[in-house]
């Protein structure tokens, strides 16, 4: 696939609004495009699609191929793979770029697979090789303890990218680009899988990703009740959510949504509170991105005083009343 | 149902990151002799997602268990059979060694392929060295068989349907998916269960089937490193500036109460 030319962004869609992870990727991939000196493009798939191709436009991308049709309202790879497959083959991109989301991670490697090619998954930089025009891509390895770059010859290139880990452009109304129709016929015996219904696990209050604050806590909490009394008032006053380590979601202390970390949320609030959390790589992974992060342990080694800003070494049922008191105080 | 699970031995996720070290010249991780392999987490628990089938009815499930890998530790690889699994097969060879995804979901393939016709194949969502991630779909891929990721629970319908329920966002999916399929287990599912006394003898006394590269109609010269599509350009460990401001007082709610404060000052609340 020499000939092959360009990146292309897989968007993802809901209720005609481009998540902020599809406009983080055509910011990383407008760059990179510049860099190559040749277009960016994007494909969103999806039912209802609207004005999201435009978004998409002022997000970065040269053409934005929109495949609206109801069969893709949910995504299920056995569809959006006849979809993909159509689209490498058309738009013949270099390098394929997505979401490290539900769904980015499903669909990347079967892609690949298919294609004969590698994916690099959870992408946390990208780049090219000025000489081979190759992307290299930095991802996190053994649980958040190194970090490999990676590449690959086979083309086209696929990488899923960390929630996140770039910044999308302003939006730019004015930028010129194209959008058009991309219409697959979907082979219905190719479809082993289909969607019966989605559960929404709603949580009450300021969703997790995106609080400016985030109370977190971990195993030595003990088990449910400090989450909903010390935790909860604390986020309270600073407005912000609580998280979780994963032992508390392990545990059933406090559901599986709230969990932050590598298999779980990956979150940049502004302050990130960890009480009773030892900070192992994997919980890091989903909080390194904090603006500030404050540790209460009782044990002065733990990890996370290595991670952390501020600190205090103590048990936390004594500190953290002390300190949400005091907080409550200056806030007000 | 004929199930197959795939297992891999890693070493420990959970040991305390201090004890990590690279081989940054051979773009590997050093073993440091206190950390000891376990099976990947991820996998025991595909492992229980299988057995919580099998339950149901022990004579009419059977699970096999695929492990690749070189040197591997019988008392570990085991422990699928020690929890009730039936069967273990292993693909241990030196030349399965440094593979990528593509290596191993290749060499799994053949294996499968081997082994014969099947249901369910289930892994891990992922495994906890290099976190990647594909080797299920990958699997799924070339065996030409739908999947369904990241599933916390997997229901066995009648007419060879399977209903599973897959991670999202803000939920979760439910699926309905035509066997055979391929489901990778998240932590969502629930903890695996311990190996009973009963379950550690009867795998004491099972060996395991050893299959090399040659049994799978492979080329040892074509597997594991040599059939890598990835290539690592360095494997490094970033520094830590590690400038914690530990907040000490004269009791810890005093500490506590001076955290506050000091987060005013930086204008952090």
């Amino acid at each position: 696939m020499a000939d092959n030319k360009g990146i292309l962004v897989v968007g993802e869609v809901a209720e005609g609004k481009l998540f902020p992870i599809t406009a983080e990727i055509l910011g990383a991939g407008r760059r990179l495009a510049d860099e190559l000196k040749e277009q960016l493009s994007c494909i969103l798939i999806g039912d209802k699609i609207g004005d999201a191709g435009k978004a998409a436009v002022a997000a970065g991308a040269n053409k934005v191929y929109v495949a609206d049709d109801v069969q893709l309202k949910e995504y299920e790879n056995c569809t959006y793979m006849q979809v993909m497959e159509k689209a490498v083959a058309e738009i013949a991109p270099r390098i394929i770029l997505m979401g490290q989301t539900a769904n980015g991670r499903d669909l990347a490697p079967r892609l690949a697979f298919k294609l004969g090619v590698s994916a690099v998954m959870d992408c946390l930089e990208l780049a090219i090789d000025p000489a081979t025009k190759l992307l290299q891509c930095t991802r996190a390895v053994y649980g958040g303890n190194a970090k490999a770059i990676f590449t690959s010859e086979a083309i086209p290139q696929i990488a899923t990218v960390r929630v996140k880990a770039s910044s999308p452009l302003a939006p730019d109304a004015g930028r010129q680009g194209e959008v058009v129709v991309f219409a697959v016929a979907l082979d219905a015996a190719k479809i082993k899988a289909r969607v019966l219904e989605t559960i929404k696990e709603e949580v009450a209050g300021i969703k997790i990703e995106d609080a400016a604050a985030v109370v977190a806590g971990g195993r030595g909490l003990g088990g449910p009740e400090p989450f909903t009394k010390e935790l909860a008032d604390l986020a309270k006053i600073l407005k912000g959510a609580i998280g979780a380590s994963r032992p508390p979601c392990d545990n059933k202390w406090v559901p599986d949504s709230i969990q932050v970390g590598l298999t779980g949320k990956i979150i940049a609030p502004e302050l990130y509170i960890a009480v009773g959390i030892s900070g192992s790589s994997q919980h890091m992974s989903g909080c390194s991105g904090s603006k500030c992060i404050v540790a209460i342990n009782k044990d002065p080694e733990a990890n996370i005083f290595k991670e952390a800003r501020f600190g205090v070494v103590g048990d936390w049922k004594v500190v953290l009343p002390a300190f949400t008191a005091k907080v409550k105080e200056l806030v007000q | 149902m004929n199930m197959i699970v795939c297992c891999k031995q890693v070493l420990d996720p959970e040991a305390a990151p201090a004890t990590f070290k690279l081989d940054a010249a051979n773009n590997r991780m050093v073993q440091p002799p206190e950390v000891k392999p376990v099976v990947n987490p991820y996998d025991e628990q595909a492992v229980e997602a299988a057995l919580r089938i099998k339950d149901k009815d022990k004579a009419a499930h059977k699970i096999t268990i695929i492990c690749l890998g070189n040197n591997l530790v019988r008392d570990v690889v085991k422990k699928p059979l020690s929890m009730g699994a039936d069967e273990l097969i292993l693909l241990e060879d030196a030349a399965f060694e440094g593979g990528d995804s593509f290596s191993v979901a290749s060499a799994l393939a053949a294996a499968i392929k081997k082994v014969g016709p099947f249901d369910l194949i289930f892994c891990g969502r992922q495994e906890s060295e290099w976190d990647d991630g594909q080797v299920g779909s990958g699997l799924a891929e070339l065996l030409d068989i739908p999947s369904v990721t990241v599933a916390k629970k997997v229901e066995v319908l009648d007419g060879g349907k399977v209903k599973v329920e897959r991670v999202v966002a803000d939920g979760f999916q439910v699926l309905e998916v035509q066997s055979p399929a391929l489901i990778t287990i998240s932590n969502e599912l629930g903890e695996a269960r311990y190996a009973t006394l009963k379950g550690i003898m009867a795998a004491s006394k099972k060996q395991p089937v050893i299959w090399k590269p040659a049994d799978l109609g492979l080329d040892a010269g074509k597997v594991g490193a040599a059939a890598r599509k990835a290539k690592v350009v360095k494997l490094f460990q970033p520094v830590k500036e590690g400038k914690c401001d530990i907040i000490s007082a004269d009791s810890p709610a005093e500490a506590g109460a001076l955290l506050a404060q000091k987060l005013r000052e930086n204008k952090v609340i």
